[in-house]
């Protein structure tokens, strides 16, 4: 190995006063200080949320306004926590989407348990529970902490769908799969 | 209502004075407590306190938002923290002394401001510009340093009575540093007071003959005492950086290794006085660094008050010198603020050596040096 001596020259009179370094280094700071603030006022200013972000856990609709979950309840069954409480329901054969068959009658989601893990959106074979952006949530009382289906819908909104799958399929029973 | 003043007796007037001159710094000090947070915030890239909102003045329309970005609430509610908290006394500590210290910090800092001019009005009667002092003396600079210097046994003492261990080393430092770096400010303003004093002349040590020698008409008469004399003004920032326990040279409190260092045990009240006094010690400092070598309230170099205020009416002409003289204090205030963000602390070592090694010879030659200079000046 061959080295190479560096040269360290001895440090000049002005250097040995440090006033020119710290005039550069006040010069530093007054640039700090002038420059735009990097904090997030946060209750005003939120923060940008990545795609794939997991926030708290919803129910959506889908463009049609139907809701999309048919009470399976893969997702109570997935949840480690145990976090989800499903009641199934049926659908009235009198309603539009009959054909559905099943809908919750409750849907309950326990924040004070769930663990963000993103399972039950997973697991989910209708795409009706998403983790979506919202991840501030809080409240005074244990209860309170219970989300039930009309808050996870106020928080889901709806979601485009590609698929539309319950109305080809009625659409299929009407006329044959030569509809498509 | 002038009448009326004047028909009061003189010790009365004096007390009213003192109280407007104390009404006066106590704010400065609070205020500067707010400007040391938002300035090391601003520094560190953050925008500070600003969330605190007081009912009534927060939500005036425009002026309160502002009010709240400024972080003027915080520093009202900082305020009344302080004055309601529990007043703890921890059990070791001797009680008298324990007491004693922060009233003899804040006492010598409050003091000093008798001797210090912070303004002048132009008199139309005598077509003089009159200096706004509580008492001008001829001792000035000399009741400043000796009142000034006392706020050291705040320290000792507050160290020595808290009867722990972080606040005593802190006392120990106090004492030694602001001991060692008396002697080098005190030598650095001599060659001011050689170069205001002719021989043979009546002799003075006040602070308005000094700002007054500052602002006489033509190239050397008007010019500030830091162009005449950079060396002097250079050792007294540095010693009055370390007289003021302010980074790079806060020994006494060097929160990473003495905890909080001579106040550890301090709290609520009696902590804030201590604050108070620090800040009040600082502004008087920085008063007495404008007066002597930034011209004190003229606004320019070579630009003395009188033109500028000679026609206007003469309370206006008072605010006018007082806010020039209070701006440049108050940048020298920012400027220990500015400079606690960019230097890192000394060592305790390191201090006392820049202090005798370096600073106090440093010292003795530039008085040597200007005496010298200021006898051939004198002698041609």
């Amino acid at each position: 190995m061959s080295f190479k001596t560096v040269e360290r020259k001895p440090l000049s009179l002005a250097e040995r006063t440090y006033v020119p370094q710290i005039m550069s280094g006040l010069k530093t700071t007054f640039k700090k200080m002038v420059k735009p603030k990097e904090t997030l006022e946060y209750p005003e200013a939120r923060p940008p949320i990545p795609p794939g972000y997991r926030g708290v856990p919803t129910l959506v609709m889908d463009p049609n306004g139907r809701e999309k979950c048919v009470s399976c309840q893969l997702c109570e069954f997935v949840c480690p926590p145990k976090a989800i409480r499903i009641k199934p329901g049926e659908i009235p054969d009198d309603a539009d989407t009959a054909h559905v068959e099943k809908a919750p009658q409750e849907f309950e989601i326990d924040m004070l348990r769930c663990i963000y893990c993103g399972l039950c959106q997973e697991v989910c074979p209708e795409e009706a529970i998403f983790l979506q952006n919202e991840f501030s949530l809080s409240g005074y009382t244990r209860e309170e902490m219970v989300n039930d289906k009309t808050k996870l819908y106020e928080l889901g909104g709806t979601l485009p769908d590609d698929h539309l799958k319950w109305d080809k399929k009625k659409a299929a029973e009407k006329s044959g799969n030569g509809a498509h | 209502m002038i009448e009326l003043y004047i028909s009061l007796p003189v010790w009365v007037q004096a007390s009213i004075k003192g109280l407007i001159a104390i009404g006066l710094i106590i704010p400065i000090a609070g205020a500067c407590s707010l400007a040391e947070r938002k300035v090391s915030a601003w520094i560190q890239g953050r925008p500070g306190p600003n969330r605190a909102r007081a009912w009534g003045l927060g939500y005036i329309p425009i002026l309160g938002p502002i009010l709240q970005r400024l972080g003027i609430f915080h520093l009202m509610a900082d305020g009344a923290k302080f004055v309601f908290k529990e007043d703890v006394v921890p059990g070791h500590v001797n009680k008298f002394y324990y007491y004693l210290a922060p009233l003899v910090a804040l006492v010598p800092s409050l003091c000093t401001i008798v001797v210090v001019p912070f303004g002048a009005y132009f008199d139309s009667a005598t077509e003089t510009i009159k200096p706004l002092i509580l008492a001008d003396v001829d001792i000035g600079i000399l009741a400043v340093f000796a009142i000034g210097s006392l706020s050291v046994y705040s320290l000792i003492l507050a160290g020595w009575a808290s009867n722990s261990k972080y606040p005593f080393l802190g006392g120990i430092r106090a004492s030694a540093q602001l001991i060692s770096y008396e002697l080098s400010m005190t030598l650095s303003v001599i060659p001011v007071f050689l170069w205001i004093n002719a021989p043979g002349a009546e002799a003075t040590l006040s602070l308005v003959a000094v700002v007054e020698s500052q602002s006489q008409p033509g190239f050397w008469g008007g010019m500030w005492f830091i162009f005449l004399m950079p060396l002097c003004a250079f050792v007294f920032l540095v010693s009055l950086f370390a007289e003021t326990n302010r980074q790079p040279f806060d020994m006494p409190e060097s929160e990473a290794d003495l905890v909080g260092g001579f106040h550890t045990e301090y709290g609520e009240f009696k902590w804030s006085i201590f604050f108070v006094a620090e800040y009040a010690h600082m502004t008087i400092g920085s008063a007495v660094f404008v007066l002597l070598f930034l011209g004190g309230w003229n606004p320019l170099p070579w630009v003395p008050l009188e033109t500028l205020i000679a026609g206007l009416p003469m309370w206006l002409g008072g605010l006018m010198g007082a806010g020039i003289f209070l701006a440049k204090t108050f940048f020298f205030i920012f400027f220990f603020m500015w400079v606690r963000w960019t230097l890192p602390r000394f060592r305790y070592d390191q201090v006392m050596k820049l202090g005798w090694q370096k600073l106090l010879p440093l010292a003795i030659a530039n008085v040597i040096f200007y005496a010298l200079a200021i006898a051939v000046i004198e002698l041609s």
